[in-house]
């Protein structure tokens, strides 16, 4: 591998693990806060239990983000100095306002929420997860106005052999910003709905097998309790997992509606903005109008310039054509007709140039990795479509108030929690290699060469060695490793602890007393590491 | 619009001064948990300290490099690029840091938190040397071509500058969470850190001022020679703040040091942001390094409002956590049992 690849897998191993945390911490947190609002208004004890069992699974979570978080700022300095050089007037301001203007929020409000459950006063406690899961969110906008910059610059001239900014309204307001953002959101939402659902399911039914509740002959849930274990296992604790449940299946169908219409308006546009990368999604070599849903033959096209050996087995007639216009009927151009178009406009051939590096007068390949592509889209709408499913059929099987008495069920509940995670970092790597070969991709309403774009090939750092970039990608790839187990087996152990691993008081039999128990101390920490 | 890279590169030595301002005692308590001696409460008595700070504190430094990215393209490319081996430590020691102090409490048996005890030490002590070498290296040089790309291979930042940087910000932030601790904590460790503090801040403060005279060295710059010696008054009087038993008073003598001898080195090494030790001509400036003014007036407005609203909710929440802590604050460890069969 030379220096570009190892960059790149980098940059991908980064890119992806990051984002298995940030969707979970934008919809669980914003989910969160509803529900510590709830408990506020009406004062029901579950919604209290909701709050602090989801909330402790969020932190849990939010620092595995926050410590990938920094290696994703730091990587564009480090392995890609000249992308850094060519962007940074554009490129920079959304990160260093993404820094300033909400990660300090979402930092800050968090160790208020988390130690100050005794110290601030109910309604400001209560503003403080409301602050920071809104930063959360006005984070993701600032970043995908970054992303969607690289995807379709706007708002930018070329000045003295660099981007620069001339119009930061047309920047902030980008349309692929302005779909990308909502299609990114509901994404986290879709995965914070059945993250509720999965470990709710398991839940309902442990209290099933363990004899707690049952059902009565119409189907209905008759709710018990085991007073072997505290009050953990209480009446309330049935109420704390089937709200959480039908919000969770709730939130998952919603997003799934949000996901699909903002991607559509997405596609739309991508056909415009990157048509090759679109081409690319259908394996389509030719121009036509129907979805393929089964592609054979050489899908694999690595460094190829034409297309040739694909074959559509089964397509849906039209749908492409609706997908990116709106009718049944305009063609749309394939990988074969884009790529004389590509070539004439921007050069069949990489600049003689020492930038290039080892790319440098090499023909260009304007042809992304179709294997990914197109797989990578699919298995997007797939996972995504069953999990809505999924969710739609949990919210029926659960209308009469517990789960069905299946270990299957269970299991694949369980299973399913994962599903809306793939679909995010598949639909994150088709979008990201779907780019190439350029990191930022040429704006197709501007001229030819001489507009705002860059190569893959010319954005790594120049004089770093192939020995740094390969040792920093095993040292990372391990850490990421490593750290996802530690992750996974502390969830599972709190999550299998219940509401009791967030609220070790419940594990008492004693009713809670009226008296804080703050108050003797002082100042005793309502919370503490 | 001459003066916009001017303001941000003073913007910038701001956000690092503060970084190491606030993320110092954060780093110092980290070594001292990590690498120091003391029973369990003791430990978490530290943590806690820090505990709903931290993390916001840790955003200056992110601030810091986004800032750079964006006000100052082509020094944070060459910065970042040129250190690619030590910043890959740093990453590794933030990410073994911040998941340690979330996760030591969580640990189950002694040995794992023992475990994260060394991730918590060590990451602090290489994050505090290896920030400590980064800015030591920017304000001395590296060595640069033309294009600002680093030359002489992966070990090319190894100098005596890149130690003493490193060795300054480590030995500052340890005695800064000592002096940090006589404020927040009570009891047997606020006594312990008043007799530390005395001992050792002449030794742990040596090192940040011989940077900032080895890049004042040949400087005829007046405002950078009288911070020096603002530095200088500031740290004797915290010293003797300290013998006297001021505690409130020596924290910020030692913080006016810290101000005075950052300011200093950025005051002397302007309008150079990153000499090259190669070529006077490859040097990166505030001119040659900048982004347009357009972004410029853009961040210039934006860092208008961020700035004071940061400082301002950044100063409630250490109001709002502003009790001492000591042994007796900190709760039971309660171990987390499953509660399904």
């Amino acid at each position: 591998m030379d220096v570009l690849e190892i960059a790149r897998w980098q940059f991908g191993i980064t890119t992806v693990y990051h984002f298995l945390m940030v969707p979970l911490t934008i919809g669980l947190g914003l989910t969160v806060a509803v529900m510590q609002t709830v408990w506020h208004r009406t004062g029901n004890e579950h919604w209290l239990r909701m709050t602090k069992f989801w909330g402790k699974l969020f932190l849990i979570n939010f620092i595995m983000g926050v410590a990938t978080g920094i290696v994703q700022e730091f990587q564009f300095g480090m392995a890609w100095s000249e992308y850094s050089r060519y962007v940074g007037d554009v490129f920079g301001a959304p990160l260093a306002m993404e820094a300033l203007l909400a990660f300090f929020v979402e930092s800050t409000f968090l160790g208020l929420w988390i130690f100050g459950w005794k110290k601030l006063p109910p309604r400001i406690h209560l503003a403080t997860i409301w602050c920071a899961s809104l930063a959360a969110i006005l984070s993701a906008y600032f970043i995908l106005v970054a992303n969607s910059w690289m995807q379709h610059p706007v708002g930018t001239e070329l000045i003295d052999g660099r981007a620069v900014m001339t119009d930061a309204w047309a920047v902030f307001t980008n349309n692929t910003a302005l779909v990308t953002f909502p299609h990114t959101i509901f994404g986290a939402f879709a995965v914070a709905g059945g993250f509720l659902l999965g470990i709710s399911w398991f839940h309902l039914y442990r209290r099933r097998k363990e004899g707690i509740d049952s059902v009565d002959a119409n189907g209905r849930v008759v709710v018990g309790e085991d007073p072997a274990k505290g009050r953990v296992r209480d009446r309330k604790d049935h109420k704390v997992w089937i709200t959480s449940l039908r919000i969770g299946a709730v939130i998952a169908v919603v997003s799934f509606a949000g996901v699909a219409l903002s991607g559509h308006e997405q596609a739309k546009l991508m056909f415009e903005q990157q048509p090759m990368k679109m081409a690319a999604a259908e394996a389509a070599c030719h121009d036509g109008t129907g979805f393929s849903v089964l592609t054979l033959g050489n899908v694999s096209t690595e460094g190829a310039t034409t297309c040739d050996d694909v074959v559509a087995v089964f397509e849906l007639p039209g749908l492409l054509s609706y997908l990116a216009n709106g009718d049944f009927e305009t063609p749309v151009k394939g990988v074969n007709t884009l790529i004389p178009e590509y070539q004439e406009k921007y050069g069949s051939h990489y600049p003689d140039d020492p930038a290039f590096g080892q790319y440098a007068g090499e023909e260009i390949s304007y042809l992304p990795v179709m294997e990914v592509t197109y797989w990578g889209f699919r298995l997007m709408i797939t996972l995504g479509g069953l999990s809505a499913v999924a969710a739609a059929l949990a919210l029926w099987l659960t209308r009469k108030g517990t789960v069905p008495y299946s270990k299957w069920l269970s299991r694949l509940a369980l299973l399913s929690i994962a599903a809306p995670f793939g679909a995010n970092s598949a639909g994150w790597i088709f979008t990201e290699m779907g780019r190439q070969p350029f990191t930022v991709a040429p704006n197709p309403q501007m001229g030819g060469v001489d507009q705002v774009f860059m190569y893959t090939a010319a954005s790594v750092s120049p004089t770093v060695s192939a020995g740094e970039m390969l040792f920093s990608l095993i040292t990372l790839t391990l850490v990421y490793g490593v750290l996802l187990v530690v992750e996974l087996v502390l969830l599972t152990r709190y999550i299998r602890g219940g509401t009791g691993s967030a609220m070790p008081e419940l594990l008492d039999n004693e009713q809670p007393s009226d008296k804080d128990p703050s108050d003797d101390e002082g100042d005793v920490l309502a919370f503490a590491y | 619009m001459d003066w916009l890279p001017t303001l941000w590169f003073i913007l910038i030595a701001v956000l690092w001064t503060g970084y190491l301002f606030l993320e110092g005692f954060d780093l110092g308590i980290g070594m001292q948990i990590g690498l120091g001696r003391g029973g369990e409460k003791h430990k978490r008595v530290l943590l806690n300290t820090i505990g709903p700070v931290w993390d916001g504190n840790e955003v200056w430094l992110l601030t810091a490099a986004g800032a750079t990215f964006a006000a100052f393209p082509y020094w944070y490319a060459s910065l970042f690029s040129a250190l690619y081996l030590p910043l890959t430590l740093v990453l590794v020691a933030l990410i073994f840091r911040a998941v340690a102090i979330e996760y030591r409490g969580k640990a189950e048996s002694r040995r794992t938190r023992g475990l994260w005890d060394l991730a918590l030490g060590w990451g602090s002590l290489v994050a505090a040397f290896g920030v400590g070498a980064m800015l030591a290296l920017t304000t001395l040089g590296l060595p640069l071509n033309e294009n600002g790309d680093r030359v002489g291979g992966p070990f090319a930042w190894l100098t005596w500058s890149a130690i003493l940087g490193g060795v300054a910000v480590v030995a500052f932030s340890w005695i800064h969470s000592i002096a940090f601790l006589r404020l927040k904590t009570d009891g047997p460790i606020r006594a312990r850190s008043g007799r530390l503090f005395v001992r050792w801040l002449p030794l742990c403060i040596a090192p940040l001022l011989l940077w900032s005279l080895v890049v004042l060295l040949g400087q005829r710059s007046a405002i950078a020679w009288g911070l020096l010696g603002l530095a200088l008054i500031a740290v004797c009087g915290a010293w003797m703040s300290a013998r006297s038993g001021h505690e409130a008073r020596s924290f910020i003598a030692l913080g006016i040091t810290l101000l005075a001898a950052v300011a200093a080195i950025f005051v002397a090494a302007f309008p150079v942001v990153l000499p090259s030790t190669l070529d006077a001509a490859f040097d990166l400036t505030i001119d040659n390094a900048s982004s347009s003014p357009y972004t410029l007036k853009l961040m210039s407005i934006v860092a208008a409002f961020g700035v004071p609203l940061v400082l301002a909710y950044q100063s409630w929440s250490y109001w709002v956590f502003r009790k001492r802590i000591s042994e007796k604050h900190i709760p039971e460890d309660h171990l987390v049992t499953s509660v399904v069969k």
